[in-house]
């Protein structure tokens, strides 16, 4: 069924299905639990035998609640903005049953053609029980030409019970001129945290990413790994705060291209409360390699066509 | 089909110039040759010259005629000539079939991309998902680097040392690709290599020295003089070794 999210506005309905073809490859209504939200207002919703969302009465948001032992279920909760000069805020819940095992696309596009700003703030809380396991796929996009920015500031809480897995990919392809992207996890006992970023800027968009995880538990462990590529004027900078408090192994590793006029600043924080705590921070940041560039062109690729080749397969 | 006419090349080393290769002219005809002689004198020099991988400070290279010294790599590669690297180059998020595609010039079936895998003694499925990073051996990158100049198939193809980190097990069998590049595809080959087998196909074997050719002739001229001179170690045979 193709999806509808404006009946009104065809027009505006147009810019909607282009927004969530960028973020979330969505052309049609998913199947199982989905929270469609467009310019501040909740529009679509559907729920399972599993899945529950519940639109929160004090703030704007949603609580998304899955049931214990629930297998191959799939939650979408994409945010689109087309208004220019909206600021969106939002508070989204995730709590996720004993033995659980699903996925949950997110993502927030904003379509900017005016010259006012507009932001979404969306903080979300994960709560995931013993043994739950979740795959959160997190895309973020911005398009328009108007002299407004396009703002995404992510905040992303994560309670990690014993035996829990959560597995987060989060790209931020192109178009977001501001970001700041917060990521705070706490671990118990063999709880395990991996992170994918991509992250790519250009003119002069600025991309600011912290992790802060505490590894609380015994045989806990996180791999963060940041991948990004900075072009023209952009600044980026990667903070990452790691806490081993137990017997633990955590990496977190910051990983750059840059191009032209660009910056990149990595930070490591990490700090080794316990004697058996294992942590490793990488950071490698610079130019794209002058013998990548050559073996490619030795392929036959302009100079450009190799350069656009080895982006694209770093940020896949 | 290559031409060199009178190429020099030098570095800079501790802002002293070092003449790496010294007025060079050389021709190489539709045929396998290999280019051999010791470390440091000036092999792949010569061969990363051809590819345009460096610039000579003088002289001129010629590719069928063409006068190539002042084109790009792109160029020469798209006008028909490929190299493999001694060191192969990783990509982080690039994966082995995305390569062999971009050298075949196409969008590959994966059965197309597996068929250039197996003809270099890899287990394509193993590898097509693969990325080509630090998760390869060192022989496993060199096979991956061999099977994208099958996949190109171009009239010269260029190999800088194809033989270093393969195990000798796998050697014989590399050597019959090498030949069947020459003899099947109609490519022609030039080899950079110390390997006597490697040398032994070979149909002209140039001997370089301190960036000078210091015997140029066929594999029946050259090669019984070269295992001579590589079993003369003076001490060794002053201690009553043979010499």
């Amino acid at each position: 069924m193709t999806l509808v999210l404006d009946k009104k506005d065809p027009v505006k309905n147009k810019i909607y299905q282009n927004l969530l073809a960028e973020i979330a490859d969505m052309y049609e209504t998913p199947m199982g639990a989905y929270n469609f939200r467009a310019d501040g207002q909740g529009v679509q919703k559907n729920t399972t035998a599993n899945i529950d969302i519940v639109t929160k009465t004090d703030k704007p948001g949603i609580d998304i609640i899955i049931k214990a032992n629930t297998k191959n279920e799939s939650v979408h909760i994409p945010v689109v903005i087309s208004q220019s000069g909206l600021s969106d805020m939002v508070y989204n819940d995730f709590y996720i049953g004993e033995n659980a095992d699903i996925t949950i696309i997110a993502g927030c596009a904003i379509h900017n053609t005016g010259d006012s700003d507009s932001t979404h703030d969306g903080i979300h809380s994960f709560f995931l029980e013993k043994n739950a396991k979740v795959k959160y796929v997190e895309k973020h996009y911005g398009e328009g030409e108007g002299a407004g920015s396009r703002n995404l500031n992510p905040k992303t809480i994560i309670h990690m019970k014993e035996g829990s897995y959560m597995e987060m990919d989060s790209f931020q392809i192109q178009g977001v001129d501001y970001t700041k992207r917060d990521t705070e996890a706490q671990l118990e006992d063999k709880a395990i945290l991996i992170v994918n970023e991509k992250i790519m800027t250009g003119k002069k968009q600025y991309a600011e990413t912290y992790f802060h995880v505490d590894l609380n538990g015994q045989d806990s462990s996180t791999h963060i790994v940041s991948r990004s590529v900075a072009k023209d004027n952009s600044k980026q900078v990667f903070l990452s705060k790691l806490n081993g408090n137990n017997r633990c192994n955590g990496h977190t590793e910051c990983d750059a291209i840059i191009m032209d006029k660009a910056v990149v600043t990595a930070i490591p924080e990490v700090t080794s409360n316990h004697v058996d705590a294992s942590l490793i921070h990488e950071a490698v940041i610079g130019k794209i390699a002058g013998e990548q560039l050559n073996k490619l062109m030795t392929l036959g690729l302009s100079e450009e066509e190799a350069e656009a080749n080895i982006i694209s397969g770093f940020m896949r | 089909m290559l031409e060199l006419k009178n190429v020099s090349f030098s570095i800079e080393e501790n802002g002293i110039k070092k003449r790496i290769i010294n007025d060079i002219s050389l021709k190489i005809d539709d045929n396998f040759t290999a280019i051999t002689g010791p470390n440091g004198s000036g092999k792949s020099t010569l061969a990363k010259l051809a590819m345009g991988l460096e610039k000579p400070e003088s002289g001129q290279i010629l590719f069928k005629g063409q006068d190539i010294t002042n084109l790009s790599i792109s160029e020469r590669a798209n006008l028909g000539i490929s190299f493999a690297f001694q060191q192969p180059v990783k990509f982080k998020g690039i994966t082995v079939f995305d390569l062999i595609s971009l050298a075949a010039g196409k969008k590959l079936t994966i059965d197309e991309a597996c068929e250039y895998l197996s003809q270099v003694g890899l287990c394509a499925m193993d590898y097509v998902d693969r990325e080509l990073d630090s998760s390869l051996s060192g022989g496993e990158l060199k096979r991956i680097e061999i099977a994208m100049m099958i996949a190109r198939g171009t009239e010269l193809i260029i190999l800088d040392e194809p033989e270093a980190g393969i195990d000798l097990w796998s050697f014989q069998n590399l050597v019959n690709v090498f030949q069947e590049m020459h003899d099947v595809a109609q490519s022609s080959i030039l080899i950079i290599s110390h390997q006597e087998r490697i040398l032994n196909i070979a149909d002209k074997i140039v001997v370089l020295d301190e960036g000078k050719i210091s015997r140029i002739g066929s594999k029946d001229d050259i090669l019984p003089d070269l295992i001579v001179a590589s079993n003369a170690c003076e001490h060794f045979a002053l201690k009553g070794g043979k010499k």
